[in-house]
């Protein structure tokens, strides 16, 4: 027992860096998984009041580029609703499924191979796990941490991601991933080799997960070719969204998921 | 001797806020990034305590990685050339630093560029590593590295030459 407090006496300085490393590299380990980095995320109190901070100074930059984008967005939904008949009214009487909440980024990457943004709506605002989060233009991310007043947002620019979209056309369904090259582009991945494909066709949201309604836009198909075994194809998404640039986005808030919850649960 | 732990303090929260606001947002040519809190590690007197050194290193990766996202990766960066300092202290200033404090700004240019890109170096490698996690990518793993590390320490010598107290 003596000879074992000598020794970590004497190689004081490489016990300590072991372990410190190794703290490191466990916590490098777990934010490699999907869900799992708990303890440390920039939505916590003191990162995110920084991130604040330095947002309300550089938010000004950026309000050219903002204010059209609200425009475009504003004439949009107008024009929809002009050329919209009378009788659809009836809409509004019928409970809504989804709701809308607005939020600004205060953080965003898109260098990293796994990125994260951090917007400032919280659990206070009610927003929870899972909600999805999109732009005017196309989908973002899904929330990944919340704390009281922020939250965390796994982007799709994120090799951990996994989004289900369709082909607009076909109705032909996949999986949305990312290969950490280019931050415009994703693929695409799990389409029969069956489906014809044309260079520009529109990808959009699938509706089947609980996370983001069907028909949100996503982008366009760039190129395609197959994957390893020839018989599924690998298809490069160009992006409707700047993710290099983003200020408000929505987020969506899914009033049935808990009905949803309960039916999956007899299944597990 | 109080003189020096304030400035090391400052130093720290300094450079982490310049780090996360700055310099992490640049993204030149898409994704190249200097990490320029690296300074604290480099410029930490040689003389002081090497466990407070160890764990001030540590604590600083801790709070980059909080504040990009990255998990632990900078912090595993940063205290594995903390801990292999010494070596490289001794491989570009000689031996004499050992019996006096080295004072980075007396140092020859050549020797504090030799040390401060073996260090930033290692720790771009180990860092790249870490956050891509594939040894598929090893050939994105070295550009990013090399390219990093060039901006590194543009920056690093710029920093030190505008901060040096040396009079001309």
């Amino acid at each position: 027992m003596q000879q074992l407090f000598n020794f970590f006496i004497k190689n004081k300085t490489f016990v300590l860096f072991l372990l410190l490393f190794s703290i490191a590299l466990s916590l490098t380990i777990q934010s490699h998984e999907f869900h799992r980095s708990k303890f440390l995320n920039s939505s916590n109190r003191l990162t995110a009041n920084v991130y604040s901070i330095s947002h309300s100074i550089s938010q000004y930059f950026n309000l050219v580029k903002e204010n059209q984008l609200l425009l475009e967005e504003n004439s949009r939904l107008k024009s929809k609703r002009f050329n919209q008949e009378i009788s659809t009214s009836i809409d509004s009487v019928l409970k809504r499924t989804y709701s809308l909440n607005s939020a600004q980024v205060y953080k965003n990457s898109y260098a990293q191979p796994n990125n994260y943004l951090t917007i400032n709506k919280g659990l206070k605002d009610s927003i929870k796990e899972d909600y999805g989060v999109i732009t005017s233009r196309g989908i973002v991310g899904i929330i990944d941490k919340t704390s009281t007043n922020y939250s965390r947002v796994l982007s799709i620019l994120n090799t951990n991601s996994r989004v289900n979209v369709k082909l607009k056309k076909t109705n032909h369904f996949g999986t949305l991933t990312w290969d950490a090259k280019a931050p415009d582009v994703v693929q695409l991945k799990d389409i029969q080799d069956l489906v014809k494909l044309t260079i520009g066709d529109s990808i959009v949201t699938s509706g089947f997960s609980s996370t983001f309604p069907a028909n949100i836009p996503v982008g366009t198909i760039d190129s395609y070719g197959l994957n390893d075994t020839e018989d599924l194809y690998i298809i490069e998404v160009k992006l409707f969204n700047d993710m290099t640039n983003l200020g408000h986005v929505y987020l969506i808030k899914n009033n049935d998921l808990n009905e949803l919850e309960t039916l999956k649960e007899p299944n597990e | 001797m109080n003189n020096i732990v304030l400035v090391n303090i400052f130093r720290f929260f300094g450079l982490l806020l310049v780090q996360t606001l700055i310099c992490s947002n640049i993204n030149f040519m898409g994704y190249i990034n200097p990490f320029i809190y690296l300074l604290f590690i480099l410029l930490y007197p040689t003389s002081n305590n090497r466990l407070s050194f160890l764990f001030s290193s540590f604590l600083l990766g801790l709070m980059v990685d909080v504040f990009l996202d990255s998990g632990g990766t900078h912090a595993a960066a940063s205290v594995l050339i903390a801990y292999i300092r010494p070596l490289f202290l001794k491989f570009s200033f000689g031996a004499a630093y050992e019996y006096q404090a080295v004072k980075f700004s007396n140092t020859d240019f050549t020797q504090r560029v030799v040390y401060f890109l073996s260090l930033i170096i290692i720790h771009h490698f180990i860092l790249f590593v870490l956050v891509v996690f594939n040894q598929n990518e090893i050939l994105l793993i070295l550009k990013q590295t090399f390219y990093s590390s060039i901006f590194t320490l543009l920056l690093c010598l710029l920093f030190t030459s505008l901060f040096s107290k040396k009079q001309t």
